[in-house]
């Protein structure tokens, strides 16, 4: 396996990272992660109609959907980003936070936010709008901490002189557009604009949430990591950017195009299918930029772990954008809008791309926050093939089956025909939900042992 | 200005930001500045009022347990039923977001893949000007089969089974069961179940075509080559 996920030994510097702080992050990720999980199993479980636990109020499948992807967004994703943050925005700007006690502070507050969330969705709490389920009392709350994270690390941002490096452009715009994005999708659909404009602005909050909040954030940290575990600069300035002005541009414009043939005006809908497509030519852009990179390292895919995950994740990442810019087009939506095609393109999004660097990230930063190497190189590997493997069966299996639903609903065959008809596709997507599943159990095992060997070492370093 | 801080603060994280929010949210909202947005006890109609009063009837002691007894002078009757039939409405949504339905049920026809066939009428802008689409329940998901036009199609006993359990009505179902809306017994909705099947039945009651029935053909028909799809 990889040098890079090998602990070398270098100097500890406290001062400007809170090691201990990066890893309470990974840790909680790592356990609303399990959490989402178990919702995704359970809902799997009850379209094939095998869930044993029917009837259950407090494990209904359709409350559990809702914490499978809360949990996701903001449990795993938003926890495991803020201590990536919390290592590479110190490393880079070579300045402390702002500070130490607001950053632990922010680290609680946040996961009684995700707590909350969850309790408040079992309790049929949950707000109206995908995505940000977050019963409305926990909104406020939750702005005040985006608003103190973008405080804590804009400091030292803000103190950096000379040219900013890309990464923080990302950064510092992923500050504003995360917070701004949070009060538009929660606050105006569900207290002044009612029906078909909140609509729209529903639109725009599902996909701001992953291109103005998880896109920018993640399309950083991989401008921060791939040069350092690469040991070579990113390919090409320019590049770099084409592909964030771009994103800027185009990708907040996108929004409406989650409701295709609503009573939206249509030519708001036309502009949103022309900005998609424009998004898919920029990100072309930043894969090429990334593989221009890795160009001449290519080994670096088979022996070293993490730029395995990253690069993975790159290519799923040119797969989702593709498919959306087909996917977009209104004569594709008239087939596959409602469908599983669509639960297929978000798992490969969410898991394939920002989960896999994500992990990529915790299987480079793990080792050097406790200072000893992974537990098992094996269980790292099996971790990453179960993943990928999984994911890859069940992104095709949800594509074939949303094809096949569409055509049913479109032959005006008898409703129960379609869901008939989905089953096989159901069942095959539970099992590859279990491969998934059984790569993360080697991920915690791991993890676990990891940290237990750790104890025991971290008295020489 | 595209490297440093202020550009990208301003012009990407704000300027694009509030130019997005502009022509994709202000527009819509004042496109539709002159449709009010109706409160809850307009919506309620003589078709659903019909339906709520089924509902005391079919169930009169978990109606009563929910909502009280109706006042003994007639002539303030339809007013208590009118008032009555809003407090369902409000509750029923909320049990319609909470259990999540709208993951698994749309709630708009689209003028494509024969839908209006299928369910009714397209879905117009002014079908959704009212309190309870705050947020609005488009939906992004169909397990199940659209909402929008589902008033009046099936009778308040089917539903309260349903809710139940699904497959006692709807064989091989993959819809959950909901017992909690029930005292143990499907003949004994409680005030979220009278609420969610208010709920249910006020969807498409304020259409002139309502209820819309599907246009079922034997399959043997559909697949004789001579309907218009083929």
């Amino acid at each position: 396996m990889s040098d890079a996920a090998t602990y070398v030994g270098e100097p500890f510097d406290d001062k400007l990272v809170d090691r201990k702080l990066v890893l309470w992050y990974f840790l909680a990720a790592v356990t609303f992660f399990a959490v989402s999980l178990l919702g995704g199993l359970l809902m799997a479980l009850q379209l094939v109609r095998w869930n044993p636990l029917q009837g259950i109020e407090l494990l209904s499948p359709g409350r559990w959907r809702m914490i499978h992807t809360n949990a996701i967004a903001y449990g795993w994703l938003a926890n495991a980003f803020l201590g990536s943050l919390h290592w590479a925005i110190p490393r880079l700007t070579l300045r402390p936070v702002a500070n130490k006690a607001l950053s632990w502070f922010i680290f609680g507050a946040w996961q009684f936010v995700v707590l909350a969330t969850a309790v408040g969705i079992l309790l049929g709490e949950a707000q109206g709008l995908e995505w940000g389920e977050t019963p409305v009392w926990i909104d406020p709350l939750a702005l005040v901490g985006l608003f103190l994270v973008a405080v804590n690390f804009m400091a030292p941002i803000a103190q950096a002189r000379g040219p900013l490096y890309v990464t923080l452009w990302y950064f510092m715009a992923a500050f504003v557009w995360t917070f701004l994005t949070y009060a538009m999708g929660n606050l105006l659909p569900e207290y002044w604009v009612s029906g078909t404009s909140g609509g729209a602005i529903a639109g725009l909050f599902i996909h701001d949430l992953v291109g103005l909040f998880v896109t920018p954030l993640g399309w950083g940290l991989m401008y921060y990591f791939v040069p350092i575990l690469l040991k070579k600069p990113i390919w090409s300035h320019g590049l770099s950017l084409v592909g964030f002005w771009g994103l800027a541009f185009f990708y907040p414009l996108n929004g409406i195009h989650h409701f295709l043939y609503t009573p939206i005006p249509m030519f708001l809908q036309y502009g949103a299918v022309i900005a998609t497509v424009a998004v898919e030519l920029v990100v072309t852009t930043v894969v090429i930029n990334f593989f221009g990179t890795i160009w001449g390292s290519g080994r670096a895919v088979v022996t070293n772990l993490p730029i395995r995950w990253f690069y993975t994740g790159m290519v799923f990442y040119f797969i989702t954008c593709l498919q959306c810019a087909m996917q977009v087009t209104l004569t594709f939506q008239a087939l596959i809008h409602f469908t599983d095609w669509v639960v297929g393109h978000a798992h490969l999004v969410m898991f394939g791309v920002f989960s896999f660097w994500l992990i990529g990230i915790m299987t480079y930063l793990i080792p050097r926050l406790v200072g000893c190497d992974w537990y098992s190189r094996e269980l790292c590997e099996w971790h990453y093939w179960l993943s990928a493997g999984g994911l890859l069966v069940m992104f095709v299996d949800l594509g074939l089956a949303g094809m096949f639903q569409g055509y049913f609903w479109a032959s005006l065959l008898p409703w129960d025909v379609s869901v008939d008809g989905s089953q096989p596709f159901w069942i095959v997507r539970l099992f590859a939900g279990l491969a998934i599943i059984g790569g993360q159990l080697c991920f915690f095992y791991n993890l676990y042992r990891t940290l237990t060997a750790s104890r025991g070492a971290t008295a020489h370093v | 200005m595209f490297e440093s801080k202020s550009g990208v603060l301003l012009i990407g994280g704000l300027g694009f930001f509030l130019l997005a929010f502009v022509s994709n949210a202000l527009v819509p909202i004042r496109m539709y500045q002159n449709m009010p947005e109706q409160t809850v006890q307009q919506l309620v109609n003589e078709n659903l009022l019909y339906q709520f009063e089924d509902l005391h009837k079919r169930y009169p002691e978990s109606f009563e347990a929910a909502y009280g007894k109706p006042p003994a002078d007639e002539a303030a009757q339809p007013e208590w039923y009118r008032a009555k039939c809003a407090d369902a409405l409000i509750l029923g949504r909320k049990s319609y977001v909470a259990e999540g339905c709208w993951h698994c049920h749309s709630q708009f026809v689209r003028p494509v893949s024969r839908e209006a066939e299928r369910w009714g009428e397209v879905s117009k802008s002014w079908e959704y000007q009212n309190e309870l689409q705050r947020p609005v329940m488009f939906g992004t998901r169909r397990v199940g089969p659209d909402l929008t036009r589902e008033g009046g199609r099936r009778s308040n006993d089917w539903h309260t089974v349903h809710f139940f359990r699904p497959t006692m009505v709807s064989e091989g179902s993959p819809m959950p069961e909901y017992p909690w809306f029930f005292d143990g017994d499907p003949n004994r909705p409680n005030a979220r179940g009278l609420g969610l099947i208010t709920y249910v039945q006020w969807l498409g009651s304020w259409l002139e075509s309502y209820p819309y029935y599907e246009q079922f053909q034997p399959m043997a028909t559909v697949n004789t080559g001579d309907d218009d799809e083929q």
